[in-house]
Formats: structure tokens, sequence, C-alpha cells
């Protein structure tokens, strides 16, 4: 692995503090999130993590009472500037939630939604969309011949990789991922870890996980959320085997968490 | 410690499983004096009526002589009210729901305003007459038209519509509206490709019924002056018109006996007509209707 140093930062996130209502989130936040690497992101329930994910596609903002301080520059652009314009950002920054949620559609008409609403209309166009992203996500095989069916017909871990290229097919620059498995049976699981293997080449991913060994054998750096604070964030080799801080060991080691 | 005694359990099970019984039955008793009722009614309406209705009746306009009266002016127009009721309606209906569920803050401004549509659900119908009729039929100088009586019905409507539309729209999953905003789609796209399609068999279902609801009224358009006898069929929306219960109520007050079994075979007929839309709208819930 070629240090991070080198690389080319999307994310830039500063000084990110964060509140619901009365509730202070996430503290602090400082990190670089680095093109074509997968990173994820660890810690017990409640730490902020999903919180955290969803603020770099300002999903989290609708929620209510919510209130932000500090900057995250993707690209270099602040994303919280008034002239930034959300439906842009989430254009180039997909995301795939916890629970599988397709819509009430067709294999097809779930793949086709991003582009149809990014204005592409013609036939042919939407049929390549359809096709490339479908196999993308390593599910074109399984679905190829039931486009017109409903994706509720599918199962959890197929409807998670209808959900998977229907992000693919906004053609997004990142792609985040709260949770991707935690629905899923074991098999499931390793297909999508698999998948998440293979996207890394084209996109960016940063995952939230509770699973330790995912996020050792799928990505590149970890960061440690603990209440809402990074407590470590290094290359995922170096912090599961020498993790410096006394914290990220004992939740680790499964002391605790 | 053991806290369940088998022995005190073993004593008292006779007497819980007779309480049980007994609520059953009670609900059963419940349900067939509702469905006895509703036998009667039909029966006697039926019988009655019967034989006044055939074909003549569909196309006879109203009649001094029993048994030459037919129900056509008013069917006509019962329909032409539907089809002035329906679309204003249902735009103003779905529109406000849309507002109140999609878009509006939650706070007390919005609670007041949901608090006041539950209430005007609650108003007497009589009232909306003499709103209809000071608006519409003076104010806005309507007179007795079509127009003036469907603009009434629509707003004594509304209120159901707009709850019913509201919970179609409630039940929706958030996390459907989470991938489409994910996905870079505005409120609008989410709405009109998510939302609305989604939550349309419900706000159908809550449209026709209310629709029938205004099929089945009267005291609003009498207050708005809909004529009770006219021998003519609406021509335009300012046509005077009269409508089903209307016709009803004026055979049921003449004098002579023949007009009870006139007003009997109305009666069917409107009952036919209620029964078929809500049919429609008992199917189109039950085909339509996504699980999720």
């Amino acid at each position: 692995m070629t240090s991070p140093t080198k690389e080319e930062t999307v994310f830039n996130v500063e000084n990110l503090n964060l509140w619901y209502g009365n509730t202070h989130a996430l503290k602090n936040i400082n990190m670089d999130i680095a093109r074509n690497q997968v990173t994820a992101i660890i810690g017990p329930s409640g730490c902020g993590k999903s919180t955290f994910i969803k603020t770099l596609n300002r999903m989290v903002e609708m929620v209510p009472s919510v209130n932000i301080s500090g900057t995250i520059n993707y690209h270099g652009q602040g994303i919280f500037e008034s002239k930034y314009m959300v439906e842009e950002l989430r254009t180039r920054v997909g995301m795939v939630f916890q629970k599988p949620n397709p819509f009430p559609k067709s294999i097809y008409e779930n793949v086709a939604y991003g582009p149809r609403i990014h204005g592409i209309k013609k036939k042919q166009d939407l049929d390549a969309i359809v096709e490339k992203s479908l196999k993308g996500a390593a599910i074109w095989d399984e679905v190829k011949d039931r486009l017109d069916e409903n994706a509720y017909g599918l199962s959890g871990g197929q409807q998670q990789r209808i959900c998977i290229a229907r992000c693919l097919a906004i053609e997004p620059d990142v792609i985040l991922m709260d949770e991707p498995t935690s629905a899923l049976d074991p098999i499931s699981t390793l297909k999508v870890e698999e998948l998440v293997r293979e996207l890394k080449k084209d996109y960016t991913i940063v995952i939230v996980t509770h699973n330790m060994q995912q996020a050792a054998r799928i990505s590149d750096r970890t960061a440690f959320f603990l209440n809402g604070e990074v407590i470590e964030m290094s290359d995922t080799d170096k912090l599961f085997s020498t993790p410096e801080d006394k914290r990220t060991e004992d939740y680790i080691t499964g002391r605790f968490g | 410690m053991q806290m369940i005694n088998n022995e005190k359990v073993k004593k008292r099970i006779l007497r819980r499983l007779a309480s049980n019984k007994f609520f059953k039955w009670l609900f059963i008793a419940a349900t067939g004096l509702a469905l006895l009722t509703l036998a009667v009614l039909l029966i006697r309406i039926v019988t009655q009526g019967a034989s006044s209705l055939d074909w003549n009746f569909m196309t006879s306009f109203a009649s001094r002589r029993a048994e030459d009266a037919g129900i056509k002016s008013a069917f006509v127009g019962t329909i032409w009210l539907m089809v002035v009721t329906a679309p204003i309606a249902f735009t103003l209906g779905v529109g406000t729901a849309i507002y109140l569920e999609e878009y509006a803050k939650k706070g007390k401004f919005t609670s007041l305003i949901q608090m006041n549509i539950a209430n005007l659900a609650g108003v007497p119908s009589i009232v909306f007459g003499l709103l209809g009729l000071t608006i519409f039929v003076r104010e806005l100088g309507l007179g007795r038209s079509v127009l003036a009586g469907g603009l009434t019905m629509s707003l004594l409507i509304l209120p159901i519509i707009v709850v019913a539309s509201q919970e179609a729209i409630r039940a929706v999953p958030g996390h459907l509206r989470e991938g489409s905003f994910a996905m870079g789609a505005t409120k609008w796209q989410t709405i009109i490709r998510i939302v609305i399609p989604s939550a349309l068999p419900g706000i159908l279902t809550g449209n026709i019924l209310a629709l029938s609801r205004a099929v089945g009224e009267t005291a609003p358009l009498i207050m708005i002056g809909a004529l009770t006898y006219i021998a003519f069929l609406p021509e335009n929306l300012m046509s005077q018109f009269t409508v089903m219960p209307i016709q009803i109520f004026n055979w049921t007050g003449r004098p002579q006996e023949a007009f009870q079994a006139v007003a009997a075979a109305g009666i069917i007929v409107l009952m036919i007509m209620l029964i078929i839309m809500n049919s429609i709208a008992v199917y189109i819930r039950n085909k339509f209707t996504k699980r999720y």
C-alpha cells in the first residue's frame, strides 16, 4: 500500500461538530479521506459513525433538530457553503443504507431511477446504464432474465446489491456505505465484501461497520470512533496490529463495545 | 419461589373460559344486530321499489303522476355534480395533504391547521350549505348552478380527502424517501416519483369514499337551492340541476301512496351507485396496496 500523503484527498473534514438538539453527537472531527481507498469507520453503537458518514452527503440534515459547525471540503469545495447544491453533492457521493431499501418498482426501474432523475430519457442509454450498473454490483447474472419483476421479490442480499447497482447508476465518485451487511446472512455478506474490494478500483468508499473482521478484511484505512470523537485513525494493518491508543486496543480486542 | 400456583390456576380456569366465551358471543351479537338492521332496510326498500324500477324509470323525467315519474334528471344531475366535485376536491385535498406531510415544518402552526382540518370533518353539512349559499351562489353570483353545487360539495368532502391522503402519504416508509434523496433527487422528484405512486391506492380509496359521501348528501344542496322538480337535463356548468337524494326526498313528501314506491325505486338506484363506488374503493385498496 502506498503512503496516504501522496494520494489525492477526496474529503477533507475540519473541526466538524454536530448536535442533535442538545446532544453533542460529533466532537471536533478532523479527517482526510483519500481517493480509491476503502476507509472503514468502526466503533460501538451510538458513537456517531452513522451520523458521520451521513454528514458527508448531508443526509443528516433530514433530521429536523440538527446543528453543524466546522467544514467539510469535497475536492476542495466546502459542502456547507450556501451556494453548494446538495443535489449535486449527492449525485457525486452515493449512499448504500443499512437496511436494503429498494423502491417498490421493477429491478430495471430501481436502477434506472438515478439516471432518470438526472434527465436521461433514451431507452438504449438507460438499458446500457442498467446493464453496466448491475454488472458492476455483481448481480447481473442473477437478475438479467427478470428485470421487469418487482425488486421486493429478491432476497435481502440481492436487494442490497440492487441498491448498490442503483447507487452505481448515478456514476458517483464516492460511495458511502452505512453498515451495508448488518441485515444480511454470511454468504450475502461475503458477496458484498468481495464487491467492495472490486469497486475500490473505480470508486472511493467509506464504510461504517460493526464488524471489526470486516473492517480488517476490506479496508485500507480505519478510523475508530468513540462517543462522537475520532480516537485513532491510521492504516488498517497498523490500527489492528499496533494501536496507539489504549481505548482502541481495548475495543479491537473485544474488551468492550 | 414459584409465583404461579397451579392449584389456583386450576380453580379459576373454568371461570376464565366462561368469560372468554361470553365476550365472543357478545361481539357476534353486536355484529348480527347491525347486519339484521341492514337486511331489514334492504328487503323493505327492494320489495317496495322493485315494481317501479324499470328502464322507463331511468329514462323519464320527474312527473306529477307516479306511474310516469322517473329519475333521469336527478341521475344525470348527480353525475354532473360528481364530475364537478371530484377534480376540485382531489386537487385541493391531495395538494393540502402533500403540503402538510412533505413540506410543512412540524410545529404549533402546522398542528393548528391539522386540528382544524380534523374539526372541519365534523362540521354539519348544512353549515357547508350556508357557506356555499353565501359565497358561491350570492357573492360570486354563480346562482343555483351545478358549479355552485359542485364547489360546495368539494368543500364538504375536502377534510375527509385531506385526512385520508395524509394517512396514505404517512404510510410510505421514510427509507424510500431517503433512498431517493440520497441519489440527488429533489423534493418534488421524490414526491412525484416515489411518494405519490406508493400512496396512490390509499389516496384514491379515500377520494372515492369521500365522493360517495357527496353523492348521498342532501342538506347542503337544498340550502344552495338545487331544485326539487325539474324536467330537463343540465346543459353546462351554469345550468340548474337536481340530484338523486333531493328527488327522493321530494317523492317521499308527496301525499299519494304510489310515490312511496317511486321513492323506494330511487333509493335502490342511489344505493346501487354507492355500492359500486365503494366496491371500486375496496378493490383498489386490496389490489394495489403496497407491502413493504
